[in-house]
């Protein structure tokens, strides 16, 4: 009876989006006379940052910073329609939308300027601090409060836009299954490291390393609290989660979180992130999906892993400390 | 986390001001010091508690349901059952044509998982609601159930869900969705090593930590305001239309902040019923699931059978996948014949394999109806693959590594269901993760690359 070593590899790739019933999302951008920017969505944010992002995308592209953007979402009398927040969809489709309306209400922005400093408006730069230059000339320059409150009072113009981005739905073939049922896709290869105890089943995962692609970061802090979060639900979808322990029994189902295995800080491994950007062609700034596809590649990998340490195949997720000793068992009688 | 820039450097311009920024979260502060106001936040004079009456068989027939014990009980205010709901079958994905409306909202006439509604009950107190559920009476004839995806499938089994009149989805490629791509029983004779093996899961909760619910409040002018954590607003408002036969200019929803969703929070449960509670007594109606009600009645991660039969060559070309999947939609269809569709699209993974042949199901058993999940239609597919990969990388004598090297995907190369390859990184990623893991492989594989010619 020993605790035994192994390692093991998964490579995966996840696609953006479902657009097999078509894959639309609105957003509107405005500015207000202060200055600041509104972004109005109907999206939804579950816990992962949607609306800091979408702010991020705005200010990127309208040329001012983060902290001048609000974004007001998922009120059904004010937002425009958007699918929801599911299947990698949410930055990339609302980003997109974000980005089209950004770039409308920018070009009116630079329009009351160019009037303003009396030049024509393809003559302009912003400087990202919240003015608006000449360029050649910095010189010459004008807040964008100036010129929201010069829009407003003055000049009657509505610094405002809209966006849509729609991916059409896509048919599948009926006896060839010809379809384009995503977008741009997502990749990621994980090794984990695992000790077994042959004795008890147990398994411990030592190490998670993950690399991920996910066209480009937009928040790299924001990434990393996915990605890592996700690594770790990896974990429990292999070793841990299910509502049907003895499926397909129907009974022992887990009520709450004594009866629902989930790891806890201590079952967690030391896990390694690291990213790589391949900037996806449609993405916003490039940006795929990577919410969906960063729990994915551990499951296998620590399956592998088991295998490489103790010489059982365990095919049927979770790979508990029971499916370990019986397979233990089965190959001794062999 | 380690952003490595090195790679695709030609391909990236870094030349943004706010994109790339690791920006503090605006919305962070208020939820690590409990101010952001969630949908359960808000409580309004004279609310009711709704609360469910659930079925404790797997499949059953309703000879009687009688009320009448709890509608005395102390505090309720009003019980709704199937005929009070003015659309009562419906499917989610009807708003894509993707029907027949298969699942009532309250049971009518037969149950067909442990668990389904039957009785709405709406009361003064969360309390006084739950107690009066128990005083609700209903008869019951019990029926075979099926719980296995086989057994589900054979001829003679019990029928799950008479809107379908078979256990599985009818796509328009009839019993499964179908994607073929080259000779796959030619690749098969052809190879030097052909593996067949089987790959299964079981039910898996999102496990969030607020669990599905909503708030509804009458507007007073025949509007109705919806708090609701809802992934997706529209799609949920739209279905709730439909069910109430409410024109949509009616409904209000408020959402947007929510305590994660993983999936679990696309079907559209608790909103129509609690709208209509809100109708019929003219007052403001919470419906929140339980713990257990999140955890065995909101629909899982579908169980998935996952069979791969490949077929590869001693120098590790695989040559040939033949992929059959199965997904256990539990009794109702709700996202699961797309889920089911989604995986066709997917296999045979990130490998460029001449000859593949795709079936997926989407099979009905008497189970809780399982529906979207992080990773839908495919993590299990994906543990599947990967798993086989490891198997055929020893199979051959093979390091797991350098074999998913020569099968990786690279751009322009067809995939099966017949879209070029865009954006691929694969091997970038196996690079990677070689130098990370110290896990060495032959030079030529660190020299490749998913885009650039002649590599």
């Amino acid at each position: 009876m020993a605790i035994k070593r192994g390692r093991g590899v998964a490579a995966i790739n996840y696609p953006t989006g479902m657009n097999l019933g078509g894959d639309p999302t609105q957003a509107l951008v405005h500015s207000t006379p202060t200055g600041n920017f509104m972004v109005t969505l109907s999206s939804v944010d579950l816990g992962q940052g949607m609306k800091q992002i979408m702010a991020q995308i705005c200010a990127e592209t309208i040329g001012v910073p983060t902290d001048r953007v609000v974004v007001d979402t998922a009120d059904t009398d004010t937002g425009p329609h958007c699918m929801g927040t599911f299947a990698s969809r949410g930055t990339h489709r609302a980003g997109n939308a974000v980005i089209q309306a950004a770039r409308e209400a920018r070009q009116v922005m630079l329009e009351v300027a160019a009037e303003e400093l009396e030049v024509n408006a393809s003559d302009l730069e912003t400087d990202g601090q919240g003015n608006i230059l000449v360029k050649g000339a910095p010189q010459r320059s004008i807040s964008i409060f100036d010129v929201a409150l010069s829009a407003h009072f003055k000049r009657g113009r509505s610094i405002s836009g809209r966006g849509m981005f729609l991916i059409p739905r896509s048919y599948p073939e009926k006896e060839t299954g010809a379809m384009k049922p995503s977008t741009c896709y997502a990749h990621a290869c994980t090794v984990a490291e695992v000790e077994v105890d042959d004795e008890t089943g147990e398994i411990t995962v030592l190490t998670v390393k993950n690399v991920f692609e996910i066209g480009r970061a937009l928040n790299p802090k924001m990434v990393e609290q996915q990605l890592v979060g996700g690594s770790w639900m990896g974990i429990s979808h292999a070793l841990y989660e299910t509502t049907e322990p003895y499926y397909p029994d129907r009974d022992h189902g887990g009520t709450d979180f004594n009866q629902y295995l989930m790891p806890g800080p201590g079952d967690l491994a030391q896990t390694e992130i690291i990213v790589l950007e391949r900037p996806s062609a449609d993405g916003p700034y490039g940006a795929k999906g990577p919410g969906e596809m960063c729990a994915n590649p551990q499951i296998p990998a620590i399956a592998n892993a088991v295998f490489d340490a103790v010489g059982v195949r365990i095919d049927t997720l979770p790979i508990t400390p029971e499916r370990i000793l019986r397979a233990l068992k089965a190959q001794a009688s062999n | 986390m380690e952003l490595r820039k090195s790679y695709f450097a030609d391909q990236r311009k870094d030349d943004l001001h706010e994109i790339g920024q690791p920006r503090p979260r605006s919305d962070s502060p208020g939820h690590v010091t409990g101010k952001t106001a969630y949908f359960a936040d808000r409580n309004f004079p004279g609310m009711l508690h709704l609360k469910m009456v659930r079925s404790p068989y797997h499949h059953a027939r309703i000879r009687s349901i009688d009320t009448s014990e709890a509608q005395m009980h102390p505090g309720v205010v009003k019980i709704l059952t199937a005929k009070d709901v003015p659309h009562n079958v419906y499917t989610i994905l009807i708003l894509i044509q993707i029907g027949p409306e298969d699942e009532t909202v309250l049971a009518d006439g037969k149950v067909r998982w442990k668990g389904e509604a039957v009785v709405a009950v709406l009361a003064e107190t969360e309390r006084a609601a739950q107690e009066a559920t128990a005083k609700v009476k209903v008869d019951y004839e019990v029926l075979p159930a099926v719980f296995d995806m086989e057994e589900a499938l054979k001829p003679g089994a019990p029928v799950v869900n008479e809107y379908h009149g078979r256990n599985y989805y009818l796509y328009d490629s009839g019993e499964c969705r179908k994607v073929r791509f080259g000779d796959v029983e030619a690749g098969f004779a052809g190879a030097d090593h052909v593996l067949e093996q089987t790959y299964q899961s079981s039910p898996i909760e999102h496990a969030p930590t607020e669990t599905t619910g909503c708030i509804v409040a009458p507007e007073g002018n025949d509007r109705f305001t919806c708090y609701t954590n809802t992934q997706a607003m529209f799609f949920t408002l739209d279905n709730a239309s439909i069910i109430l036969q409410m024109p949509g200019n009616r409904l209000h929803f408020v959402g947007g902040t929510v305590g994660g969703g993983f999936g679990g929070k696309v079907d559209v449960i608790v909103e129509p019923i609690a709208i209509l509670g809100a109708k019929l007594t003219g007052r403001p109606v919470s419906f929140i699931y339980s713990r257990e009600e999140e955890m065995q009645i909101s629909s899982p991660r579908a169980a998935e059978k996952v069979v791969i039969k490949d077929g590869a060559m001693k120098d590790g070309r695989i040559v040939a996948r033949k992929v059959t999947g199965y997904t256990d939609a539990g009794a109702y269809s709700r996202h699961s014949p797309y889920g089911a569709q989604k995986g066709a699209g997917h296999y045979p993974g990130p490998y460029t394999i001449p000859n593949v042949w795709i079936d997926t199901y989407c099979v009905y058993t008497n189970r809780t109806p399982s529906s979207a999940m992080r990773g839908f239609g495919v993590t299990i597919g994906d543990f599947a693959l990967e798993v086989q990969m490891d198997k055929l990388a020893r199979l051959i004598g093979m390091d797991p590594l350098e074999f998913r090297f020569i099968n990786a995907y690279r751009d322009g190369d067809m995939k099966a269901h017949r879209q070029p390859t865009e954006g691929a990184a694969l091997i970038e990623c196996m690079q990677e993760a070689s130098r990370a893991a110290n896990w060495p492989v032959a030079e030529k594989f660190m020299a490749m690359s998913s885009y650039a010619k002649g590599a």
